[in-house]
């Protein structure tokens, strides 16, 4: 099992849901996260009073899949997720050791 | 028939501001107009002065803003009523203070009349204002006072500096007698005001962070809101300050959309060429310190007149909060200073520049022939101005002795007002 680990523009957020059900991903769990790579941040005026805001507004997706599955999602994620400017995210893939569902106790891929 | 001419001339000597000779007859119409121009003013300070200035202060201070506000005018009320009018409008004592004959409105019922109005509705109009002038000190030092010492500071501010230089200028005290002209009050409430701010601030000091740590303003959309309550208010503030519903009225109320609009545009373009945006807070800012400089010329000057007045306050607030208080490094958190005070000595000087003799009879500016009147306007500044920053500095320091330091503890700052002082929170989101 493999977890994919993807920090996209907030906007583009229902384009990779869309593009992930396509394939058959059942499931994601997301979060409003902040932060700044390449793309630096912006900057606001208050009265002649300069601020710089660094840590811009980001959404990330944590999907864990069947290894076999993993290329497939990733491409899919940076397909959904591409304008080509500065400031389109990452995505990062681990090696996953177990998954259990909590209700029943399901392990390994039929808990994912 | 020579002798009660004698007896009124005789009379008139004692009381020169008083209203009990045959011109004084109730006017229904003035009395109605006055009393929703009071309710115009009173709108200015809880709702417009309270959100402006409350979505420009930190989103963990936006109740405390709110709530020195209202209690600002919660407190402006009482005193008002109890001492405050007597020392602004009791008999005139040397030109420096009224009497204590109207202590708790004594002396005042409801068929007294000031002008062609009734006494109790001028002294609930005259109280708005000493309402408003005082909440508009707290721009100063949102974010960092102690809410026992704004509320010392309140009470002793409006006995010992407002209602004297009230006094002095619309009681019948020496500002007035010396011909200064101040139609609503650019000496007394933008003058005193923004200087008394200056003052605060700087014994208070800065705020922690101040020019290091980025402080965003809660809401800018509540501080727009605010600015349109103001200049729906402000209809009251400078048409109703004529007393009467007449042409001078009407005037003072056509310059003061005029000025403020013209403020609001000035602001924005100085800002859009200087700053490269046009920001809302800016055109909001724009729109008082228009206001606030049309406030002293409200009744004297026309139409083309308020239109340089608007263009020379939106820029010199502009430059006065942007660029000189960067320079100077003091922290007058919301600009008290910077646009009251500023503004309200550009429009005195400019009612010395531009008043009008066609729009009040004897009321004549530089422009007009008078120069004369230009060194009285300078006068009335720097005495308001003087009087206001030593009175308040001693006010300041009373305060600072009786509520045992002026400032919240540093931890308290850093968690914000709304939480540790008032138990509460603005949003329900964190």
């Amino acid at each position: 099992m493999k977890k994919i680990e993807a920090i996209i523009k907030p906007f583009k957020l229902d384009d990779v849901k869309e593009a992930l059900n396509e394939i058959g991903i059942q499931g994601m769990t997301i979060s409003e996260v902040k932060g700044y790579g390449r793309q630096k941040g912006h900057k606001e005026i208050y009265r002649g009073a300069e601020y710089v805001v660094d840590f811009i507004p980001k959404v990330k997706i944590e999907i864990v899949v069947e290894a076999s599955l993993a290329d497939e999602v990733v491409r899919k994620i940076q397909d959904a997720a591409n304008t080509g400017k500065i400031g389109d995210g990452k995505i990062f893939v681990f090696p996953v050791e177990q998954a259990i569902r909590v209700r029943t106790g399901e392990k390994g891929k039929d808990a994912i | 028939m020579k002798l009660l001419g004698f007896t009124i001339a005789v009379l008139s000597l004692f009381f020169p501001v008083s209203s009990a000779f045959a011109a004084d007859v109730l006017n229904t119409g003035d009395t109605a107009w006055m009393i929703v121009a009071t309710a115009l003013v009173m709108v200015m300070t809880p709702a417009g002065l309270a959100l402006f200035y409350g979505g420009m202060s930190r989103s963990k201070n936006l109740l405390n803003t709110y709530a020195m506000t209202f209690v600002a005018y919660c407190l402006g009320s009482v005193i008002w009523m109890m001492w405050g009018y007597t020392i602004a409008f009791g008999p005139d004592q040397a030109g420096l203070v009224g009497g204590l004959e109207n202590l708790f409105l004594s002396g005042i019922d409801v068929s007294s009349l000031s002008g062609t109005i009734p006494t109790y509705l001028f002294v609930v109009f005259q109280m708005t204002f000493a309402g408003i002038t005082v909440a508009l000190v707290l721009g100063s030092i949102v974010d960092r006072m102690k809410f026992s010492s704004w509320i010392v500071f309140t009470v002793l501010w409006l006995t010992v500096v407002y209602s004297p230089i009230c006094h002095w200028v619309w009681g019948g005290g020496w500002m007035s007698k010396m011909g200064a002209l101040d139609f609503a009050g650019g000496t007394v409430v933008h003058i005193n005001a923004g200087v008394a701010g200056l003052v605060l601030s700087l014994v208070v000091g800065k705020r922690i962070g101040y020019g290091k740590e980025a402080m965003f303003p809660s809401s800018i959309s509540l501080t727009a809101l605010g600015a349109a309550l103001l200049w729906f208010g402000w209809f009251g503030f400078n048409a109703g300050s004529e007393l009467a519903a007449d042409g001078i009225a009407a005037s003072a109320f056509l310059v003061t959309n005029t000025s403020a609009a013209m403020g609001a545009l000035a602001w924005m373009f100085t800002e859009w060429v200087v700053k490269k945006k046009p920001t809302v807070l800016g055109i909001a800012s724009g729109v008082v310190a228009g206001l606030v400089a049309i406030t002293p010329a409200a009744g004297f000057v026309g139409m083309s007149a308020s239109l340089i007045i608007g263009l020379v306050a939106g820029i010199l607030g502009f430059y006065s909060v942007a660029v000189f208080k960067q320079k100077l490094g003091y922290d007058d958190s919301l600009d008290a200073f910077g646009v009251h005070g500023m503004c309200g000595v550009w429009g005195a000087l400019a009612t010395g520049i531009f008043a009008n003799p066609a729009i009040t009879e004897g009321a004549k500016g530089l422009v007009f022939g008078n120069p004369k009147q230009l060194w009285i306007q300078v006068i009335s500044i720097v005495g308001t101005a003087s009087y206001t920053a030593i009175a308040t500095l001693i006010v300041v320091y009373i305060t600072k002795f009786i509520t045992g330091g002026l400032r919240v503890d540093e931890e308290n700052e850093i968690l914000g007002l709304d939480n540790t002082i008032h138990g509460e929170r603005a949003f329900g989101i964190d």
